[in-house]
């Protein structure tokens, strides 16, 4: 029953994809990406994608399972380099520097691009450790004054610091799972970086957990320019100021947040964030 | 359809749904008692299997101890000696004359002396007999180290004959079959206990001595040095070469032919009897890089050759453990190739390599098959003091003495299992700590 409709609504007339809809380019762009294209092996994942990252906004990239919404988002700071079977076409820019030239170095890029995962990772060390790492290989601090001062900033910044500052020797595996997320927050701001990706930061979070990260992305948009790949609609419509919507592979519609939301000009668009299938 | 049909059909699927209910709950209880059943006889099993593997380890190690107890102690005579000159032969007592004095003859003729009853050339060889061939010596090192004793009489501690010392201790498994005593020396022993200068002592020399085809005065620590130096040799060389690299294979080559054709050799060369490593290193490291024969350095050589593929097999299963995400959450802050894997998945694997080295460790500590083709097997008296000297192994030395023909050298060769186990206890509980320190981080 309910693929029978499913399938209706993916293949009728109305949900054909011809191009993206909407504005997917920024007066003031932080990121601009043109014409991608991403093959794994033969497969194709991502098909003929533009769209900037405008500065200082929260940009939600929505869409089904198995959209290319992930991969294209690891492709803005190169952490598909690593997978042997992956093949990145297209421009990406970041300030008008192309991120896959040459001269390109993957480690300053993403140092300059850091990236949440879904799955909080801290390392097996201790809270400091975890957020110093970062600027310690980058040589960030020259001596330790400066690393505790970025350390605690960094924690201050990710709203973790009250929670942890008597114990900051402790696991960061002891955290719970939320605090977890908000120390691999902390982790990526210690590189002080200019644009942070994240991938469904919050779905291995509770509700309350959830919470206290969105507000703390909504915070960090001043100082940074948030791409955030996410399943949850309500949190899509609730931090970011412009949202894509992504489906098998392409960019069906890109706009501000409000209009997706509320007034969708693609039939796909629409039947994804009315709950229709998804 | 009409309404009644209906509300008597679904009358009926409700009670058609009902009674499956009930014969789906007698069906799955029926087979939970077969299921309860079969996880019994399991548990069973395993717990057999558990004490009879325990039982049988037991058995061995007590087995052991009970051979080896003989050979902790020996038995001492008090003699008197009379280091009189012309016995000596020496004119002065000089350090220089009491070297080369004639040890042999002043203890011989001090025998004589004390035990007066004995005549002719037989019985006086065979009373002779009854001393450690070390006895000698042991009257020397005291006249050298106390020379105003020329021209008196002192009584002086030697060891006994190995025959004696067996004797003395009732041989717990052949009893009388084993003893090499007549009757002769039976009584001469018995007046000698009888005048209470018989002694039972620890045995230390069995653990600061060389080896000795006298078993009273063979030790282990030869042999132990033999297998420090060879197992330090082996884990400098095959830890960091298996480490690297397994962290090489694993985390920073491409995947291609060249690499796979690389992976199924090194498991095919885990599976290389071990005595072709001892003629690849007679071949190519003795013969062609001319370093010594018999020294811990070859042989160290030879066993991690033996060693590497468990280490690299083990560390890359290790490596590949560790969740990817670890690695991602490092390379998206930034971190090179390089420092992910050494300040991230290196400290996370290192249980799992710390497992795999020590597996591969006790196996080269009880290897002999590699080290006979250069020259570790072998009857070497001096204890080795470095990594070139003339050496051999814990192993080599079981087998050698459990191959001699004297009946003291059967404790010796359990005493010898003994210290192999502990040596082995040792580095494992090393290792154990360490991978405790590791998992702790």
């Amino acid at each position: 029953m309910v693929d029978n409709s499913s399938s209706e609504i993916l293949f009728s007339e109305d949900t054909k994809i011809d191009g993206t809809v909407g504005h997917c380019f920024a007066d003031d762009a932080k990121m601009s990406m043109r014409n991608v294209n991403v093959f794994y092996d033969k497969k194709q994942a991502i098909n003929n994608i533009s769209l900037d990252l405008a500065r200082n906004q929260v940009t939600a990239l929505i869409g089904p399972s198995g959209c290319g919404k992930s991969t294209f988002l690891r492709c803005m700071n190169r952490m598909n380099d690593n997978i042997a079977i992956c093949r990145v076409e297209g421009e990406f820019k970041l300030d008008d520097e192309d991120i896959y030239a040459k001269k390109m170095d993957p480690v300053l890029l993403r140092a300059r691009v850091g990236m949440v995962f879904q799955k909080p990772n801290p390392f097996p060390k201790s809270i400091y450790e975890n957020v110093a790492y970062g600027p310690k290989i980058h040589g960030l601090a020259s001596n330790k004054a400066e690393l505790d001062e970025i350390v605690i900033t960094s924690l201050q910044k990710a709203g973790l610091f009250n929670e942890v500052k008597d114990r900051l020797d402790d696991s960061g595996t002891s955290l719970s799972g939320g605090q977890q997320q908000r120390l691999c927050i902390a982790r990526t701001i210690a590189v002080s970086p200019e644009v942070i990706l994240m991938d469904e930061p919050a779905s291995a979070l509770d509700p309350i957990a959830t919470a206290v990260i969105e507000e703390l992305i909504d915070e960090l948009k001043e100082k940074y320019t948030i791409a955030i790949v996410t399943h949850s609609m309500q949190q899509a419509a609730r931090i970011s100021q412009t949202t894509a919507y992504f489906h098998m592979g392409q960019l069906v519609e890109m706009g501000e947040t409000k209009k997706i939301f509320t007034n969708p000009s693609h039939k796909l668009t629409e039947n994804y964030i009315t709950g229709r299938f998804g | 359809m009409t309404n009644p049909t209906k509300t008597k059909k679904t009358h009926l699927t409700s009670k058609t749904a009902m009674k499956e209910t009930h014969s789906i709950t007698e069906k799955v209880t029926a087979s939970l008692r077969k299921r309860h059943a079969k996880e019994m006889r399991f548990k069973f099993a395993g717990r057999l299997a558990v004490a009879l593997g325990f039982f049988l380890v037991l058995a061995l190690v007590a087995d052991i101890t009970y051979k080896a107890l003989p050979a902790f102690h020996q038995h001492w005579v008090k003699l008197d000696i009379s280091y009189q000159q012309d016995w000596l032969s020496i004119e002065s007592s000089s350090e220089k004359s009491l070297r080369k004095a004639s040890y042999r003859k002043a203890l011989k003729k001090s025998l004589y002396q004390m035990f007066d009853e004995v005549q002719g050339r037989k019985n006086k060889r065979k009373l002779f007999k009854m001393f450690s061939g070390n006895a000698e010596f042991t009257i020397k090192d005291f006249l050298i180290a106390s020379p105003h004793f020329v021209g008196e009489k002192k009584s002086v501690w030697v060891r006994l004959d190995d025959d004696v010392d067996t004797y003395l201790k009732d041989d717990p498994i052949l009893g009388e079959a084993g003893v090499r005593i007549d009757e002769n020396q039976a009584l001469w022993i018995k007046s000698l206990i009888d005048k209470d200068l018989i002694e039972k002592r620890f045995n230390f020399s069995f653990f600061t001595n060389g080896d000795s085809r006298e078993p009273e005065l063979a030790g282990i620590r030869g042999a132990l040095t033999g297998t420090i130096f060879t197992m330090l040799v082996t884990l400098a060389l095959s830890f960091p070469l298996g480490v690297a690299a397994a962290l090489y294979l694993e985390e920073f080559a491409p995947r291609n032919r060249w690499t796979d054709i690389i992976e199924v050799n090194i498991n095919n060369l885990a599976a290389v009897p071990s005595i072709i490593f001892g003629l690849l290193g007679l071949a190519v490291i003795i013969n062609i890089f001319g370093l010594p024969r018999s020294a811990p350095l070859v042989g160290g050589i030879v066993l991690t050759l033996m060693t590497l593929p468990t280490i690299i097999i083990a560390s890359r299963a290790s490596i590949k453990a560790v969740p990817p995400s670890i690695r991602e959450a490092a390379m998206g802050i930034g971190a090179s190739k390089m420092q992910t894997t050494f300040s991230h998945v290196l400290p996370m694997a290192m249980p799992g390599i710390m497992t795999g080295t020590i597996i591969g460790l006790a196996q080269a500590l009880g290897e002999t098959a590699p080290l006979l083709m250069i020259g570790m097997v072998a009857f070497i008296v001096d204890v080795p003091t470095g990594i070139t000297d003339a050496a051999t192994v814990m192993p080599v030395q079981i087998f050698l003495w459990a191959d001699s023909p004297e009946r003291a050298f059967l404790a010796k060769t359990s005493a010898a299992i003994l210290v192999l186990l502990g040596f082995l206890l040792v580095m494992n509980t090393i290792a154990a700590l360490l991978r405790k320190e590791f998992e702790k981080q």
